[in-house]
């Protein structure tokens, strides 16, 4: 497979949790609280992404999958999609746009503080996604500013694990995806310097 | 060999309906129609307006404390449930008590504690003595949702009272049927099983707590909590209980399954109060299923006539 047909299969693969939801809401299948429905799919669907854009690196190193670097922007900037989705759900059907309501809840609920801050930090690292933009930091800085993407992977996992009201099930497994990932390049990163010193 | 009884083939002209005749029968049998709605109408409103089942209950008893606001669908009350003893999705519940309660088998109550007349009764002898009366609550769930149900059932108060409650009989307390073979839910340590609820006696004798055996007219289906539940229309959905299988007067306060879960979230009383927040749900306000706009919560859930005088005394914020 070239690798410009590659890259069109996974943003269509990519596009299809949207294509379904929007299909559920029109054909009325996403239950007696359709809004309640998006809302959680989107985020859970941005959580997924990142955790996929997040193995991009690990694979590489494990199984030499270097066709997976063309794609690791767009997985990014999908999770970026249904982040923004998610949050503009929130903002529009959860507090039809009070601004007041949206800050007092932000600092009322724990849960909402730590992914309004995810999401917001989800932002420069998005519109610095482009080639120019790498070119315009530099590389070194670059890097340095989209490490940023660990913190909220943490904070993603964190936003999933507050707000279940007692069935952890599901967040622990993110939690666990998210620490293997992490992990990976925690050992990489101890054996490099260790051999550095 | 079914087309061969296809009849449209043996007809002959004289046969046919004049057309102008057809559709003056049409018409009769609308207007007959209508003229049976109507009638039906004072005692299923709601028939006409929803997707529900016929009812089995016709002439249900009315009650001066029914809501006159719009019925939630009947497919929204049946399809999306919080019952952990059949799963903790919305869905689970719909789809894993078809089966529930087993018919095979009578229903056992058991009414005990602090009382003078303690007993343990077959469902259907329990509910001999009193006519079912029909109430259409609000239902306020913790998670900021909002339903309007037609129930029916009795007063909790009622039969309560059959049970002649001592002068120790400070609380009531309510347990769920345990019973990991028919609610698989229980083989998972999500919650502490059996599901415990309780109420203060005060509060178990107003006139607005019920048990409900049914609703929109029909027996309770399993995940609507069948065949016995509470009705407390004033607190959080999850104070509830469903499939009861215990009452019991205690003098001391009852610590129900919510509450050792997670202390810090949810209370004893566990009343609706939109300026009690949870800390994942702000309480201010409620997306009402079906309705795209959310509406404002009201203390006690609207019930304050009812109920504020039970709590005249109290720190709500503290007793939450």
């Amino acid at each position: 497979m070239s690798s410009r047909l590659f890259k069109i299969s996974v943003f269509i693969v990519s596009l299809m949790p949207a294509v379904a939801l929007v299909y559920g809401l029109l054909n009325d299948q996403l239950g007696a609280n359709p809004i309640e429905t998006l809302t959680r799919d989107t985020g859970e669907w941005a959580l997924r992404f990142l955790l996929i854009t997040l193995a991009v690196s690990p694979l590489r190193l494990l199984f030499s999958w270097h066709f997976l670097a063309a794609i690791r922007r767009m997985l990014g900037l999908y999770s970026f999609f249904y982040a923004s989705v998610h949050m503009l759900l929130y903002v529009w059907l959860d507090q039809f746009f009070n601004l007041s309501d949206i800050i007092n809840d932000i600092i009322e609920r724990p849960f909402i503080t730590v992914g309004v801050i995810n999401f917001l930090a989800l932002i420069p690292l998005a519109l610095t996604s482009s080639d120019a933009m790498v070119k315009r930091l530099g590389t070194e800085r670059w890097n340095r500013l989209h490490s940023l993407v660990y913190y909220i992977g943490i904070g993603g996992v964190i936003h999933f694990f507050m707000l279940v009201k007692k069935d952890i099930t599901e967040p622990v497994i993110y939690i666990a995806i998210l620490a293997v990932l992490l992990g990976i390049r925690l050992y990489r990163y101890s054996r490099r310097t260790l051999i550095a010193t | 060999m079914h087309f061969k009884n296809n009849k449209l083939g043996l007809l002959k002209e004289h046969d046919v309906t004049d057309e102008k005749l057809y559709l003056n029968r049409r018409q009769f049998i609308n207007k007959a129609a209508l003229l049976a709605t109507a009638t039906a109408l004072p005692s299923v409103a709601w028939a006409e307006s929803n997707d529900a089942p016929s009812p089995t209950y016709k002439h249900l008893q009315k009650s001066p404390f029914s809501a006159s606001e719009a019925l939630t669908d009947y497919e929204a009350v049946t399809t999306y449930n919080n019952f952990y003893e059949f799963g903790v999705g919305k869905d689970d519940p719909a789809k894993n008590a078809t089966a529930f309660p087993d018919k095979s088998e009578p229903w056992r109550v058991v009414i005990e504690g602090e009382c003078d007349n303690p007993g343990e009764y077959d469902l259907d002898d329990l509910m001999k003595p009193f006519t079912l009366e029909e109430r259409i609550y609000r239902l306020r769930c913790v998670e900021g949702w909002s339903m309007v149900i037609p129930w029916h059932g009795f007063s909790l108060a009622d039969l309560l009272k059959q049970a002649k409650p001592n002068s120790k009989a400070k609380y009531v307390e309510f347990h769920t049927l345990y019973n990991p073979q028919q609610m698989p839910g229980q083989q998972s340590s999500v919650l502490q099983w059996p599901y415990v609820e309780g109420l203060r006696i005060d509060e178990a004798m107003n006139p607005l707590s019920f048990l409900a055996t049914g609703l929109y007219g029909n027996d309770l289906l399993g995940q609507n909590g069948a065949p016995l539940r509470l009705v407390t229309p004033w607190k959080y959905g999850f104070k509830s209980i469903k499939s009861i299988t215990q009452i019991r007067f205690v003098e001391k306060q009852p610590v129900s399954s919510w509450m050792k879960a997670g202390p810090a979230e949810y209370g004893f009383y566990s009343n609706v109060n939109p300026d009690v927040s949870h800390p994942r749900w702000s309480q201010a306000r409620e997306r009402r299923i079906g309705e795209f706009l959310k509406r404002k919560t009201e203390l006690f859930n609207g019930y304050q006539e009812q109920v504020a005088h039970l709590y005249t005394d109290m720190d709500l914020k503290k007793h939450f």
